[in-house]
């Protein structure tokens, strides 16, 4: 498969149409489907899902915010709306497992969605590719990164708030090439600033932006690629790369684009 | 006899003006709203490894290892002060002496703690007043409740001086005689004492008998208005924690009823039934708006700073500090409570938490990062708190900041926080 031209992703509604229900719920998100820079990371995963044959299929266009925003922006009416209607969509295609890249996606599908009655074993996508790295379906043994070192930027959501440190760094081990750790990593780690709908605005008055302080964390380490595993994440390394003329110097590259990368996919 | 007398007025004393503080708490208890508290079992092992085992204050590992031996050493010494109320009451001496080696051993260790509390507090009230540690300061922290931290920390050092002194004039008045218990410390300071004659030592020991439970008893009545009420508050607050993963915010199950029926065709333009319940406030305004476990939060705060100092808001320049959230909890209880215990709940002083305390810049400055609550060393939960007070905001005033309310719109219209159209959905596999 080249690296531009159509992907072939199950949607949903046609697999049930030809009466099939695939094992795996894809959930894109909102980032995964419109942001440009993270729609390549969508694309790097789906294209790792093709490789290992796993059954999966995604919404497309009947996929809806989760609320997640909303909810955390205080917005508890125009989440639960949202919830509720997602969750019948879910329901309606009898769907058991989710699988998702977006850590505040799969923080309120799994953690928050049972309030509301919507249960599903959900899984981030680290998990997807930790297995099976494991397992060894997936041989990273490529020498691309062999010159490279990488730091990892822990997602808020993913860390601290479901306790996932190890996969990542397990994936990032598997890829031949050195490793450095932030000076304030795992649950220690800062916040890129654009969580709790901080994404969407302004930041308030201060003296620094957050995805500053927590670039000048990346630069220290002397890495020339952070890795990122949320798309807010992404955006926010992205922009202090650029706001501290780095570009040259140092890259922004998800998990699942390292990940296919080594697999030359 | 006289000296039991005095005990027991002492002692009646101490417990009747606790007894008026704790009714005075459990009033203002009373004004807030429900916390459901389950699953004891799993409660009792987060007790066990978080405030017993001090695990999270270790993460600032030198000053944490501190703070843990006073914990420690509170612990056991307490046992001691049970021990002197027994003897206070009953006129006895070393009562708890006949417990043999187990008496052996608490006894030791409490002496040894007393010197170790003793040089800890030493290097506690060195930092503060000597070196200017950065999470001691910010808007929240005034002169007063610096105040209150040193004379807190005072007390701890007399208790632990009076404490060594009666071990050792203990020792020192006993040589010849049994002695109840093992004094590692005290039998050293016992020597500079062997020139004094016995009526003297007699005199050192009572002295310094009645310093430490009447310092106790002063203690016990000034830790509730003071920072660090956390002496009694921190363990049960651990008990209490929230159980749930950080990310997970609590369900609004008012909301649920009400978008499920407007989601459901028979019941969206029905006319309303007149029966339903009305629904209080959305969210958090004022104190009578949190939860009664918020407020023990909040008593249980002992402002060390750890959240404020790991928020990344209050690490780039904002008004955030999560610190500050949780102590204004408690002043304006301390405020309006009052007012509400003798009022009803309708009671209004034209102030509020949330404007005259807390401004909404502070609130919406949060990403709900929780590393704040990650950091707590007694597992106060700020984050939900503050989407609680977000919630008022945006439901009952409308007073998202713009840019908020266009991804609303958009996440109502196109399902999505940018103005995408749903049909574009997958258009990144092209």
């Amino acid at each position: 498969m080249s690296a531009s031209g159509k992907l072939q992703v199950p949607v949903m509604a046609d697999l049930h149409a030809q009466g099939k229900k695939p094992e795996y719920l894809f959930w894109v998100g909102c980032a995964g489907a419109f942001d440009d820079r993270y729609k390549k990371v969508t694309r790097a995963f789906a294209k790792i899902l093709n490789y290992l044959k796993i059954d999966y299929a995604v919404l497309g266009k009947e996929e809806s915010c989760t609320g997640d925003p909303a909810r955390r922006a205080g917005n508890e009416m125009l989440f639960q709306m949202q919830a509720l209607n997602n969750i019948s969509v879910l329901d309606g295609y009898g769907v058991k497992k989710i699988i998702t890249i977006c850590p505040h996606c799969y923080n309120i599908l799994k953690n928050e969605y049972p309030d509301l009655g919507g249960n599903y074993e959900v899984i981030n996508y680290t998990q997807i590719l930790q297995e099976n790295i494991q397992n060894g379906n997936l041989k990273l043994n490529s020498d691309l990164f062999n010159k490279s070192k990488i730091t990892y930027h822990d997602p808020c959501y993913l860390g601290r708030a479901n306790g996932i440190y190890d996969r990542p760094r397990d994936i990032l081990h598997a890829i031949p090439s050195e490793k450095v750790e932030m000076k304030r990593n795992r649950s220690f780690a800062l916040c890129c600033g654009a969580g709790g709908g901080q994404m969407f605005k302004e930041a308030e008055k201060g003296n620094k932006e957050v995805f500053i302080e927590r670039i000048e964390d990346a630069i220290e380490t002397g890495a020339d690629i952070v890795a990122t595993a949320c798309p807010f994440c992404m955006t926010m390394m992205t922009d202090g790369i650029k706001y501290k003329n780095k570009e040259e110097q140092m890259k922004n590259l998800d998990l699942a684009e390292l990940v296919a990368m080594s697999l030359n996919l | 006899m006289t000296k039991q007398i005095v005990f027991i007025i002492a002692l009646l004393a101490t417990l009747g003006i606790f007894t008026y503080t704790v009714l005075r708490l459990i009033s203002f208890f009373r004004l807030t709203k429900p916390y459901p508290v389950r699953d004891f079992g799993k409660r009792l092992r987060v007790m066990l490894k978080v405030a017993f085992g001090q695990t999270k204050i270790f993460r600032f590992p030198v000053i944490g290892f501190l703070h843990a031996l006073v914990f420690w050493g509170f612990c056991v010494i307490l046992i001691g002060s049970i021990e002197m109320v027994i003897d206070g009451i009953a006129g006895t001496e070393r009562a708890l002496g006949s417990l043999g080696l187990v008496y052996d051993i608490i006894m030791a260790s409490g002496d040894v703690f007393a010197l170790i509390i003793f040089v800890a507090i030493l290097i506690f009230l060195f930092r503060r007043i000597f070196l200017h540690v950065k999470r001691f300061g910010g808007i929240e922290m005034k002169h007063s409740t610096h105040i209150d931290a040193n004379i807190a920390l005072t007390l701890i050092l007399l208790l632990m001086v009076t404490l060594l002194g009666m071990n050792t004039a203990y020792v020192a008045g006993n040589l010849q005689g049994e002695i109840a218990g093992v004094y590692p410390v005290s039998n050293i300071l016992a020597g500079l004492l062997k020139n004094f004659n016995s009526p003297a030592v007699h005199l050192i020991h009572e002295v310094n008998w009645w310093g430490h439970i009447l310092l106790i008893f002063f203690f016990a009545n000034y830790l509730p208005y003071s920072k660090h009420f956390h002496v009694f508050m921190s363990v049960p607050n651990v008990f209490l924690s929230r159980l749930e993963p950080l990310g997970k915010l609590p369900n609004m199950d008012s909301i649920t009823a009400e978008v499920k029926s407007m989601l459901n065709p028979d019941t969206a333009f029905a006319e309303p039934s007149g029966d339903t319940q009305p629904i209080g406030r959305f969210g958090v305004k004022d104190v009578e708006d949190i939860t009664w476990k918020n407020y023990f939060d909040s008593l249980a705060c002992t402002q060390c700073g750890r959240c404020t100092s790991v928020c990344p808001a209050n690490i780039t320049g904002k008004m955030l500090s999560p610190r500050k959230i949780i102590m204004d909890v408690r002043a304006r209880m301390n405020e309006k409570g009052p007012g509400l215990v003798k009022n009803g709940k309708d009671y209004s002083d034209n102030k509020s938490l949330l404007k005259d305390y807390i401004t909404a810049e502070e609130l919406w400055a949060c990403t709900t990062c929780n590393a704040c609550a990650q950091e707590c060393p007694i597992n106060i939960n700020h984050p939900t708190l503050i989407v609680e007070m977000r919630r008022y905001l945006v439901m009952e005033e409308a007073a998202a900041p713009g840019e908020l309310n266009a991804i609303f719109t958009n996440i109502e219209n196109n399902g999505a926080p940018w103005q995408f159209s749903p049909e574009d959905r997958l258009n990144w596999v092209e």
